[in-house]
Protein backbone atom coordinates (compact mmCIF):
# COMPACT_ATOMS: atom_id res chain seq x y z
CA UNK A 1 0.00 0.00 0.00
CA UNK A 2 3.02 2.44 0.72
CA UNK A 3 5.00 1.84 -1.97
CA UNK A 4 2.08 2.97 -4.45
CA UNK A 5 0.55 6.67 -4.65
CA UNK A 6 -3.07 5.60 -5.38
CA UNK A 7 -4.21 9.09 -6.00
CA UNK A 8 -2.11 9.59 -8.40
CA UNK A 9 -4.35 7.76 -10.65
CA UNK A 10 -7.26 9.73 -9.58
CA UNK A 11 -5.87 12.98 -11.27
CA UNK A 12 -7.73 13.11 -14.59
CA UNK A 13 -5.12 13.49 -16.34
CA UNK A 14 -3.24 10.68 -15.43
CA UNK A 15 -6.13 8.49 -15.93
CA UNK A 16 -6.84 10.06 -18.87
CA UNK A 17 -3.47 9.07 -20.51
CA UNK A 18 -3.51 5.53 -19.03
CA UNK A 19 -6.84 4.59 -20.10
CA UNK A 20 -5.81 5.56 -23.73
CA UNK A 21 -3.51 2.61 -23.54
CA UNK A 22 -6.21 0.12 -22.09
CA UNK A 23 -9.14 0.84 -24.64
CA UNK A 24 -8.02 -0.83 -27.54
CA UNK A 25 -6.41 -3.98 -25.96
CA UNK A 26 -9.91 -4.46 -24.03
CA UNK A 27 -11.48 -4.15 -27.02
CA UNK A 28 -9.64 -6.66 -29.02
CA UNK A 29 -10.34 -9.04 -26.11
CA UNK A 30 -13.99 -8.47 -26.19
CA UNK A 31 -14.14 -8.89 -29.96
CA UNK A 32 -12.49 -12.13 -30.24
CA UNK A 33 -13.93 -13.70 -27.12
CA UNK A 34 -17.32 -12.64 -28.70
CA UNK A 35 -16.16 -14.22 -31.56
CA UNK A 36 -15.68 -17.90 -29.38
CA UNK A 37 -18.06 -17.51 -27.33
CA UNK A 38 -20.84 -17.19 -30.15
CA UNK A 39 -19.09 -20.35 -31.92
CA UNK A 40 -19.35 -22.09 -28.96
CA UNK A 41 -22.99 -21.47 -28.31
CA UNK A 42 -24.39 -21.81 -31.97
CA UNK A 43 -21.74 -24.82 -32.72
CA UNK A 44 -20.71 -26.81 -30.13
CA UNK A 45 -23.57 -26.35 -27.35
CA UNK A 46 -25.97 -28.88 -28.43
CA UNK A 47 -29.76 -28.39 -28.37
CA UNK A 48 -31.64 -28.43 -25.15
CA UNK A 49 -33.75 -31.33 -24.65
CA UNK A 50 -37.21 -29.10 -23.67
CA UNK A 51 -36.59 -25.55 -24.99
CA UNK A 52 -35.10 -26.75 -28.22
CA UNK A 53 -33.45 -24.31 -30.16
CA UNK A 54 -34.64 -20.91 -28.11
CA UNK A 55 -32.72 -21.47 -24.97
CA UNK A 56 -29.80 -20.43 -27.48
CA UNK A 57 -30.56 -16.65 -26.21
CA UNK A 58 -28.89 -17.38 -22.68
CA UNK A 59 -25.66 -16.86 -24.09
CA UNK A 60 -26.93 -13.08 -24.59
CA UNK A 61 -29.74 -12.70 -22.10
CA UNK A 62 -27.95 -14.09 -18.94
CA UNK A 63 -24.29 -12.07 -19.79
CA UNK A 64 -26.53 -9.15 -20.28
CA UNK A 65 -28.49 -9.24 -17.22
CA UNK A 66 -25.57 -10.60 -15.04
CA UNK A 67 -23.79 -6.88 -16.52
CA UNK A 68 -27.33 -4.97 -15.45
CA UNK A 69 -26.33 -6.14 -11.85
CA UNK A 70 -22.14 -5.99 -11.69
CA UNK A 71 -22.97 -2.46 -13.80
CA UNK A 72 -25.12 -1.07 -11.09
CA UNK A 73 -23.02 -2.45 -7.96
CA UNK A 74 -19.53 -1.06 -9.32
CA UNK A 75 -21.76 2.39 -10.05
CA UNK A 76 -22.88 2.33 -6.74
CA UNK A 77 -19.37 1.91 -5.87
CA UNK A 78 -17.94 4.62 -7.40
CA UNK A 79 -20.79 7.17 -6.42
CA UNK A 80 -20.12 6.39 -3.29
CA UNK A 81 -16.52 6.67 -3.34
CA UNK A 82 -16.80 9.88 -5.05
CA UNK A 83 -19.23 11.25 -2.02
CA UNK A 84 -16.93 10.41 0.36
CA UNK A 85 -13.45 11.47 -0.72
CA UNK A 86 -14.85 13.91 -2.87
CA UNK A 87 -12.24 12.46 -5.31
CA UNK A 88 -13.53 13.87 -8.78
CA UNK A 89 -12.98 10.69 -11.34
CA UNK A 90 -14.64 8.36 -9.02
CA UNK A 91 -18.07 10.16 -9.64
CA UNK A 92 -17.11 10.43 -13.27
CA UNK A 93 -16.42 6.82 -13.31
CA UNK A 94 -20.23 6.47 -12.16
CA UNK A 95 -21.42 8.40 -14.87
CA UNK A 96 -19.21 6.72 -17.07
CA UNK A 97 -20.66 3.35 -16.46
CA UNK A 98 -24.87 4.41 -15.84
CA UNK A 99 -25.30 4.69 -19.68
CA UNK A 100 -23.85 1.19 -20.45
CA UNK A 101 -25.80 -0.69 -17.35
CA UNK A 102 -28.60 1.05 -19.11
CA UNK A 103 -28.48 -0.52 -22.55
CA UNK A 104 -27.45 -4.18 -20.30
CA UNK A 105 -30.49 -4.09 -18.57
CA UNK A 106 -32.51 -2.80 -21.76
CA UNK A 107 -31.42 -6.28 -23.52
CA UNK A 108 -31.80 -8.43 -20.92
CA UNK A 109 -35.24 -7.57 -20.77
CA UNK A 110 -35.79 -7.66 -24.26
CA UNK A 111 -33.58 -10.76 -25.32
CA UNK A 112 -36.06 -11.92 -22.16
CA UNK A 113 -38.89 -11.15 -23.44
CA UNK A 114 -38.12 -12.99 -26.61
CA UNK A 115 -37.44 -15.82 -24.67
CA UNK A 116 -39.96 -15.96 -22.89
CA UNK A 117 -42.98 -15.49 -25.89
CA UNK A 118 -41.88 -19.08 -27.23
CA UNK A 119 -41.24 -20.92 -24.27
CA UNK A 120 -43.64 -19.06 -21.25
CA UNK A 121 -45.90 -18.08 -24.31
CA UNK A 122 -46.09 -14.33 -23.17
CA UNK A 123 -43.70 -11.15 -23.44
CA UNK A 124 -43.93 -10.24 -20.09
CA UNK A 125 -44.94 -11.22 -16.78
CA UNK A 126 -45.30 -9.23 -13.60
CA UNK A 127 -43.25 -11.61 -11.81
CA UNK A 128 -40.75 -10.53 -9.13
CA UNK A 129 -38.04 -11.31 -11.18
CA UNK A 130 -38.89 -9.33 -14.37
CA UNK A 131 -40.54 -6.60 -12.52
CA UNK A 132 -37.53 -5.75 -10.11
CA UNK A 133 -34.77 -6.22 -13.19
CA UNK A 134 -37.41 -3.51 -14.99
CA UNK A 135 -37.19 -1.19 -11.90
CA UNK A 136 -33.45 -1.64 -12.53
CA UNK A 137 -33.73 0.45 -15.60
CA UNK A 138 -35.50 2.36 -13.84
CA UNK A 139 -32.98 3.41 -11.23
CA UNK A 140 -30.33 3.94 -14.26
CA UNK A 141 -32.45 6.11 -16.12
CA UNK A 142 -33.44 7.82 -12.68
CA UNK A 143 -29.51 8.18 -12.08
CA UNK A 144 -28.87 9.63 -15.71
CA UNK A 145 -32.17 12.07 -15.71
CA UNK A 146 -30.97 13.25 -11.87
CA UNK A 147 -27.45 13.49 -13.62
CA UNK A 148 -28.34 15.70 -16.19
CA UNK A 149 -31.00 18.17 -14.47
CA UNK A 150 -28.46 20.02 -12.50
CA UNK A 151 -25.71 22.23 -14.22
CA UNK A 152 -23.46 22.19 -11.75
CA UNK A 153 -21.30 18.74 -11.82
CA UNK A 154 -19.94 18.71 -8.37
CA UNK A 155 -23.85 19.32 -6.80
CA UNK A 156 -25.10 16.61 -9.92
CA UNK A 157 -22.27 14.35 -8.99
CA UNK A 158 -23.36 13.98 -5.03
CA UNK A 159 -27.43 14.16 -5.88
CA UNK A 160 -27.07 11.42 -8.48
CA UNK A 161 -25.02 9.33 -6.23
CA UNK A 162 -27.72 9.31 -3.28
CA UNK A 163 -29.98 7.12 -6.11
CA UNK A 164 -27.12 5.31 -7.37
CA UNK A 165 -26.37 3.67 -3.82
CA UNK A 166 -29.96 3.63 -2.21
CA UNK A 167 -31.29 1.61 -5.29
CA UNK A 168 -28.60 -0.85 -5.19
CA UNK A 169 -31.21 -2.05 -2.64
CA UNK A 170 -32.26 -3.39 -5.80
CA UNK A 171 -29.60 -6.06 -6.57
CA UNK A 172 -29.61 -8.64 -4.45
CA UNK A 173 -33.92 -8.26 -4.90
CA UNK A 174 -33.59 -9.21 -8.16
CA UNK A 175 -30.76 -11.93 -7.81
CA UNK A 176 -32.62 -13.74 -4.82
CA UNK A 177 -36.30 -12.75 -5.78
CA UNK A 178 -36.25 -16.59 -8.25
CA UNK A 179 -35.54 -18.23 -4.70
CA UNK A 180 -37.80 -15.52 -2.31
CA UNK A 181 -40.55 -15.66 -4.40
CA UNK A 182 -42.35 -18.32 -6.79
CA UNK A 183 -41.43 -17.01 -10.39
CA UNK A 184 -42.69 -18.19 -13.64
CA UNK A 185 -38.48 -16.65 -14.50
CA UNK A 186 -36.53 -19.99 -13.53
CA UNK A 187 -33.81 -20.74 -11.38
CA UNK A 188 -30.26 -19.65 -10.86
CA UNK A 189 -28.42 -21.85 -13.83
CA UNK A 190 -25.17 -21.34 -11.96
CA UNK A 191 -25.18 -21.77 -8.24
CA UNK A 192 -22.31 -21.42 -5.63
CA UNK A 193 -23.76 -24.37 -3.93
CA UNK A 194 -24.46 -26.69 -6.28
CA UNK A 195 -23.29 -28.25 -9.29
CA UNK A 196 -24.60 -26.31 -12.66
CA UNK A 197 -27.69 -27.54 -14.24
CA UNK A 198 -27.01 -27.39 -17.57
CA UNK A 199 -24.24 -29.37 -20.45
CA UNK A 200 -20.67 -28.05 -20.04
CA UNK A 201 -20.27 -26.43 -23.06
CA UNK A 202 -23.57 -24.51 -22.75
CA UNK A 203 -21.20 -23.27 -19.49
CA UNK A 204 -18.62 -22.64 -20.57
CA UNK A 205 -20.24 -20.50 -23.78
CA UNK A 206 -22.19 -18.69 -21.82
CA UNK A 207 -18.94 -18.01 -19.06
CA UNK A 208 -17.56 -16.95 -22.36
CA UNK A 209 -19.50 -14.41 -23.78
CA UNK A 210 -19.67 -13.50 -19.70
CA UNK A 211 -16.32 -12.38 -19.94
CA UNK A 212 -16.52 -10.88 -23.37
CA UNK A 213 -19.21 -8.52 -21.98
CA UNK A 214 -16.50 -7.64 -18.78
CA UNK A 215 -14.46 -6.73 -21.88
CA UNK A 216 -16.80 -4.63 -23.25
CA UNK A 217 -17.95 -2.77 -20.34
CA UNK A 218 -15.00 -1.95 -19.18
CA UNK A 219 -13.50 -0.72 -22.53
CA UNK A 220 -16.80 1.24 -23.35
CA UNK A 221 -16.51 3.02 -19.76
CA UNK A 222 -13.13 3.81 -20.07
CA UNK A 223 -13.53 6.14 -23.51
CA UNK A 224 -16.64 7.90 -21.75
CA UNK A 225 -14.67 8.63 -18.81
CA UNK A 226 -12.33 9.78 -21.53
CA UNK A 227 -15.02 11.96 -22.97
CA UNK A 228 -16.52 13.29 -19.98
CA UNK A 229 -12.78 13.98 -18.95
CA UNK A 230 -12.40 16.57 -22.08
CA UNK A 231 -15.71 17.70 -21.54
CA UNK A 232 -15.28 18.88 -17.95
CA UNK A 233 -11.55 19.71 -18.19
CA UNK A 234 -11.67 21.20 -21.53
CA UNK A 235 -10.76 24.88 -19.59
CA UNK A 236 -6.97 22.82 -18.20
CA UNK A 237 -3.73 23.38 -19.82
CA UNK A 238 -3.17 19.81 -19.82
CA UNK A 239 -6.40 19.00 -22.35
CA UNK A 240 -5.08 21.93 -24.17
CA UNK A 241 -1.38 19.80 -25.24
CA UNK A 242 -2.74 16.85 -25.91
CA UNK A 243 -1.78 15.22 -29.56
CA UNK A 244 -5.54 14.74 -30.30
CA UNK A 245 -6.15 18.64 -29.96
CA UNK A 246 -2.93 19.49 -30.95
CA UNK A 247 -3.77 17.64 -34.48
CA UNK B 1 -22.18 -30.04 -34.91
CA UNK B 2 -26.12 -30.51 -34.26
CA UNK B 3 -26.80 -28.57 -38.11
CA UNK B 4 -27.48 -30.15 -41.16
CA UNK B 5 -27.34 -27.44 -43.71
CA UNK B 6 -27.13 -23.65 -43.57
CA UNK B 7 -30.91 -23.55 -43.89
CA UNK B 8 -31.10 -25.85 -40.97
CA UNK B 9 -28.49 -23.54 -38.67
CA UNK B 10 -30.79 -20.42 -39.77
CA UNK B 11 -34.36 -21.38 -38.68
CA UNK B 12 -32.92 -22.52 -35.63
CA UNK B 13 -35.64 -25.01 -34.83
CA UNK B 14 -38.51 -22.65 -35.76
CA UNK B 15 -37.21 -19.88 -33.31
CA UNK B 16 -35.37 -18.02 -36.34
CA UNK B 17 -37.28 -14.59 -35.16
CA UNK B 18 -37.15 -14.80 -31.50
CA UNK B 19 -33.07 -15.96 -31.47
CA UNK B 20 -31.74 -13.99 -34.55
CA UNK B 21 -33.70 -10.85 -33.23
CA UNK B 22 -32.18 -11.29 -29.51
CA UNK B 23 -28.88 -11.20 -31.00
CA UNK B 24 -29.25 -9.18 -34.07
CA UNK B 25 -30.79 -5.90 -31.86
CA UNK B 26 -27.75 -6.82 -29.27
CA UNK B 27 -25.27 -6.41 -31.93
CA UNK B 28 -27.06 -3.32 -33.26
CA UNK B 29 -26.88 -1.83 -30.22
CA UNK B 30 -23.70 -2.52 -29.00
CA UNK B 31 -22.35 -0.59 -32.34
CA UNK B 32 -24.64 2.21 -32.07
CA UNK B 33 -22.99 2.78 -28.68
CA UNK B 34 -19.53 2.63 -29.59
CA UNK B 35 -20.19 5.35 -32.71
CA UNK B 36 -22.47 8.07 -30.35
CA UNK B 37 -18.83 7.76 -28.27
CA UNK B 38 -16.75 7.99 -31.09
CA UNK B 39 -18.63 10.87 -32.40
CA UNK B 40 -18.81 12.20 -28.53
CA UNK B 41 -15.03 12.17 -28.73
CA UNK B 42 -14.90 14.03 -31.51
CA UNK B 43 -17.17 16.84 -30.49
CA UNK B 44 -15.58 17.18 -27.40
CA UNK B 45 -12.33 17.82 -28.94
CA UNK B 46 -13.67 20.18 -31.69
CA UNK B 47 -15.01 22.29 -28.88
CA UNK B 48 -11.25 22.17 -27.20
CA UNK B 49 -10.03 23.59 -30.46
CA UNK B 50 -12.59 26.09 -31.19
CA UNK B 51 -11.87 27.94 -27.58
CA UNK B 52 -8.40 27.03 -27.97
CA UNK B 53 -8.65 29.01 -31.43
CA UNK B 54 -10.54 31.64 -30.04
CA UNK B 55 -8.26 32.52 -26.86
CA UNK B 56 -5.40 32.31 -29.55
CA UNK B 57 -7.49 35.05 -31.33
CA UNK B 58 -7.63 37.36 -28.29
CA UNK B 59 -4.12 37.24 -27.47
CA UNK B 60 -2.96 38.36 -30.80
CA UNK B 61 -5.20 41.62 -30.40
Amino acid sequence: MTGINWFKYAAPQTFFHLSGKWIPVLGWIAFFLAIAGLYIGFFIAPTDFQQGEAYRIIFIHVPAAWMSMVIYLAMAFWAAIGLVFNTRLSAMMALALAPTGALFTALALITGSFWGKPTWGTWWVWDARLTSELILLFLYVGFIALHASIDNPQRADRAAAIIAIVGALNVPIIYFSVQWWNTLHQGASINVASAPKMAVTMLIGMLVMTLASWAYSVAVALFRVRCIILERERHAAWVNDLKEVKS
Amino acid sequence: MQWNSFADFLSMGGYAVYVWSSFGLTILALIWEVAALRLRKSKAIKQIKQADAWAKRRVER
